[in-house]
């Protein structure tokens, strides 16, 4: 009925039937024939691609499970069986020292609630569709790590008479900042021309002192140089001078500039109560700080001290200011061009003869000081692709609209070009918590160095111990670094886009 | 009338406000800030190594002083009675080794695992990708300790050690293998190699500037490769085999004569080029993915297969792509090889520690390392530009 016959002769009216696709080319068959089999080259790879990784499989298999030992109270377990595999017992009563080193074993559960809160945090930060990113990144860059440093060395800090009356000072001199704030340089400065004398005959005075020794008087509990009581003096008339002309105008900026000054004032003052506060929290040296808790401080404190560093760094190399150019490039090639474990001896060998005499530095520190500048000249590079690939545009549509350098910078080029570069920053999160196992060549037990020094146990000593130890040690790296690349390469994919070519 | 003057005049733009003069106060403050800085570390330093009764040895004399200790890898003539500078040579040459040797098999391994990503056969694809995750995401120093003290070591004494053909025996001592005695005339054969290599240089010339004017096609490579390996063999021959092997043979404890390759080395060769190998084997698969489908359809199009399709349009479009992170991750391997230090390795960071150690000149040590690590980047970072700028695109 819906053939018609025509004068050309048969015309198909309506679709033909359709038929399934050729069986050979559907269904895990066609899958097999056309990704396995493809050719008798093809053939011959797949089967010895396929014994190969049987083989390794059952390898390892073959060692940590139908091999290995569970059970055993020490050494003896592992040794009896002849021929045995992983020595997991080893494992179990060594753990928790890879995890916390030689942290003392009732204060562990300080170092708990750092892992939970920084991990909990860290997760909520690094997904991408929950809100309150901005408060998130302002607890996890300056109150987690005031928290954890609190919590992990247990404070108490003392600061010397001197720091304090140096930090008083030099907050009260941050006061002359307010009115060049509000009102531009010039008017500003015009505006507090007394303050700015006072605060000029304070640094004079201390400039003196640095020469010449000036008597000391007994005051406020201590002994206290007469310069720097006059200096304190005179910096609290020029910051009540500063602070007080602006408090009288209702200017916004004046407001907002005030405002500002006692928000950072009070900021400051509140981490130093809080470093110094005694929280009856006992002291910890950090020489019993051991395994993932070295590593992770370490990597997160060398990422988040580089990335501040690393951006100033990447904004001087590509200045227009000659001086500060040249400086970045120098800075960041130096530090690019040696190894990070000459970096690490350098820090725990040079560093201390660098500060003046008497400044006594932690080991750990050392080495902190060491991967920060090490993975700052690393991130400064990162930054630079991302800042180069901000375009031209950006830059003159922000400068058309007037905004200053550092308003262009914060408000236009650095949000877009941070949020280009977030997986080349967490690939070098990886890169340098990978590079956190050099610390054990400068005498700290990190991850892998108190694996390797359990190694030595005599309870412990048998022929499988080091093989155990060094796989679980590239379990745990493994786990931290395989989640972290996975999610950079999910942060990739979703900022990206464009049209990839798949095979050769 | 005089108003109009006064609009004409340029505007005096208030000192605080010209952007030339507050560039220059900012970065004669910054200068003055970094000069006191560095005065303050130079001073301080001073300060410090005359408290320790140390001085700053600014001529390096100390280099010339006996250095006392022995090192069991000696690229070249060195004993106790040398000095610190020919120790420190000593671990610079054992640095180039390794670097070398790493750089070597890393790109081997590497290039052959990058393009097995890119099979279309999944299980070998699969392969390479578990390679690529697994051997990048766990630490080099985990690694080297992995092969050094974990499957080295343990490997039996040199009276039970792995014989290969009684060419090569691996024990817990290192690869013990042939050694070459170079005898009388054995110079024409280093000549003779020479002049293949020239040779096959000269017929691959001449093959592809016949091609352009004919199209005949020469096989180059076969010719080439006859002429570097035939002509030695060819020398060698009738020269009367000059060269001769020294066997390493079972003697008491050890194995006498013959070459050894200590243990320490083998791991961190072998670490650093698995290691590396995975870096670059997504350099290499970025490179080929980098050259955009439509070149291997147009390949196809004009009727070229496949072999010559890769040969001659897509790897070396993908070079262009490859080579600077490539150069960068020799320049990597090279530093990384300071790991070399964890297993005693006798490298340079090593050495320098030695001597640091024994003479206490911190600071000139870390200064020497400094320097070297410093030169090996900036030469590298030389040749990188000089590539880039040879292998530019060339556009109208």
């Amino acid at each position: 009925m819906t053939d018609v016959p025509s004068p050309q002769g048969w015309v198909r009216s309506e679709d033909a039937p359709r038929l399934p696709a050729p069986p050979n080319t559907t269904g895990p068959v066609g899958w097999m024939l056309t990704n396995l089999f493809s050719s008798p080259m093809n053939s011959v790879l797949t089967i010895l691609g396929a014994s190969f990784v049987i083989w390794i499989a059952w390898g390892v298999i073959d060692w940590a499970l139908i091999r290995g030992v569970f059970t055993g109270e020490d050494r003896e377990a592992c040794v009896a069986v002849p021929n045995s595999g992983a020595c997991w017992p080893y494992v179990w009563a060594k753990f928790h020292q890879f995890v916390y080193g030689f942290y003392p074993f009732d204060q562990r559960w300080r170092v708990n609630i750092c892992f939970i809160v920084g991990a909990v945090t860290l997760a909520t930060m690094a997904m991408p569709s929950l809100p309150y990113k901005k408060w998130n990144a302002l607890f996890l860059l300056v109150v987690y790590p005031l928290m954890t440093f609190v919590l992990l060395t247990g404070g108490n800090l003392n600061l010397s008479s001197a720091t304090i009356y140096f930090i008083t000072g030099a907050l009260l001199f941050s006061a002359l900042v307010v009115p060049i704030a509000a009102f531009g340089i010039e008017e500003g400065i015009q505006r507090n021309k007394l303050a700015l004398i006072l605060a000029g005959i304070a640094v004079a005075i201390w400039l003196v002192s640095l020469f010449v020794s000036m008597p000391e008087i007994n005051a406020f509990g201590g002994f206290i140089s007469v310069a720097t009581l006059i200096n304190l003096l005179l910096l609290t008339a020029a910051a009540v001078l500063s602070i007080g002309h602006r408090a009288s105008t209702r200017d916004i900026a004046a407001r907002s500039a005030l405002l500002g000054w006692v928000g950072a004032v009070s900021a400051i003052i509140a981490v130093l109560v809080l470093v110094t506060a005694d929280f009856g929290l006992v002291q910890v040296e950090t020489q019993q700080w051991g395994g993932l808790l070295v590593t992770l401080v370490v990597a997160v404190t060398g990422i988040v001290a580089a990335l501040p560093l690393g951006i100033l760094l990447a904004l001087g190399r590509r200045s227009k200011m000659v001086v500060v150019r040249l400086f970045s490039i120098v800075f960041i090639e130096v530090w690019r061009g040696v190894p990070l474990i000459t970096v690490l001896f350098m820090a725990s060998i040079m560093l201390p003869l660098f500060l003046p005499e008497g400044t006594n530095f932690d080991k750990l520190l050392r080495a902190l000081v060491g991967t920060a500048l090490f993975s700052a000249a690393y991130m400064a590079e990162t930054v630079r692709g991302g800042l180069q690939a901000i375009p031209r545009g950006q830059y003159e549509a922000a400068q058309a609209l007037g905004l200053s350098y550092w308003r262009m910078m914060n408000l236009i080029v650095l949000p877009q070009a941070l949020k280009i570069v977030i997986p080349g920053i967490v690939n070098a999160f990886i890169s340098l918590f990978k590079d956190t196992t050099l610390v054990l060549i400068i005498g700290l037990f990190d991850l892998l160095g108190i694996i390797n020094a359990s190694f030595s146990d005599p309870k412990w000593v048998s022929p499988q111990t080091g093989t155990t130890g060094y796989f679980v040690a590239a379990l745990m790296f493994w786990v931290f670094c395989f989640a972290m690349s996975r999610y950079s390469l999910f942060m990739e994919r979703r900022l990206a886009t464009g049209h990839k070519r798949r095979g050769i | 009338m005089t108003a109009v003057i006064d609009e004409a005049r340029p505007q005096r733009v208030s000192a605080f406000n010209d952007p030339k003069i507050r560039s220059r106060v900012a970065q004669i403050i910054f200068l003055l800030l970094v000069l006191w800085l560095g005065y303050e570390i130079i001073h301080n330093t001073a300060v410090n190594l005359a408290r320790l009764n140390k001085t700053f040895d600014y001529k390096f004399q100390f280099l010339w002083t006996t250095a006392g200790f022995d090192i069991i890898q000696r690229p070249i003539e060195y004993t106790r009675d040398s000095t610190y500078f020919r120790a420190i040579l000593v671990g610079f040459l054992n640095t180039l080794i390794v670097a070398a040797l790493g750089i070597f098999f890393a790109t081997v391994i590497g290039f052959i695992i990058g393009i097995m990503r890119l099979s279309s056969n999944w299980v070998i694809a699969k392969i390479a990708t578990g390679y690529v995750e697994l051997i990048r995401n766990i630490p080099l120093l985990l690694q080297i300790f992995f092969w050094y003290a974990a499957v080295l070591k343990p490997l039996p004494g040199p009276k039970e050690s792995v014989n290969f053909f009684d060419l090569a025996f691996l024990s817990n001592r290192g690869l013990v293998t042939l050694k070459f005695i170079w005898g009388e005339g054995s110079g024409y054969i280093v000549i003779a190699f020479i002049l293949g290599v020239v040779g096959a240089l000269a017929v691959g010339h001449w093959a592809k500037r016949r091609q352009e004017r004919t199209g005949e096609q020469f096989h180059s490579f076969w010719a080439g490769l006859g002429l570097i390996i035939g002509l030695p063999l060819l020398a060698f021959l009738i020269l009367g085999g000059p060269v001769t092997f020294e066997y390493p043979v079972f003697k008491g404890f050890n194995f006498v004569g013959g070459f050894t390759i200590l243990p320490e080395l083998i791991a961190l060769v072998l670490a650093l080029s698995i290691y590396t190998a995975s870096f670059i084997a997504e350099i290499v698969r970025a490179g080929i993915m980098a050259v955009s489908h439509g070149q291997t359809e147009a390949a196809h199009s004009l009727g070229l297969r496949s072999q010559p399709t890769l040969r001659l349009v897509v790897i070396p479009q993908a070079l262009r792509v490859i080579i600077p992170p490539l150069t960068s991750q020799y320049l990597n391997l090279t530093k990384n090889s300071s790991l070399a230090v964890a297993i005693a390795y006798p490298d340079l960071v090593a050495m320098g520690g030695v001597v640091n150690n024994q003479s206490g000149r911190a600071v000139e040590v870390v200064l020497i390392w400094m320097f070297i690590y410093l030169s090996l980047s900036l030469v590298t970072s030389a040749f990188m530009n000089w590539y880039n700028a040879r292998v530019r695109l060339v556009e109208r």
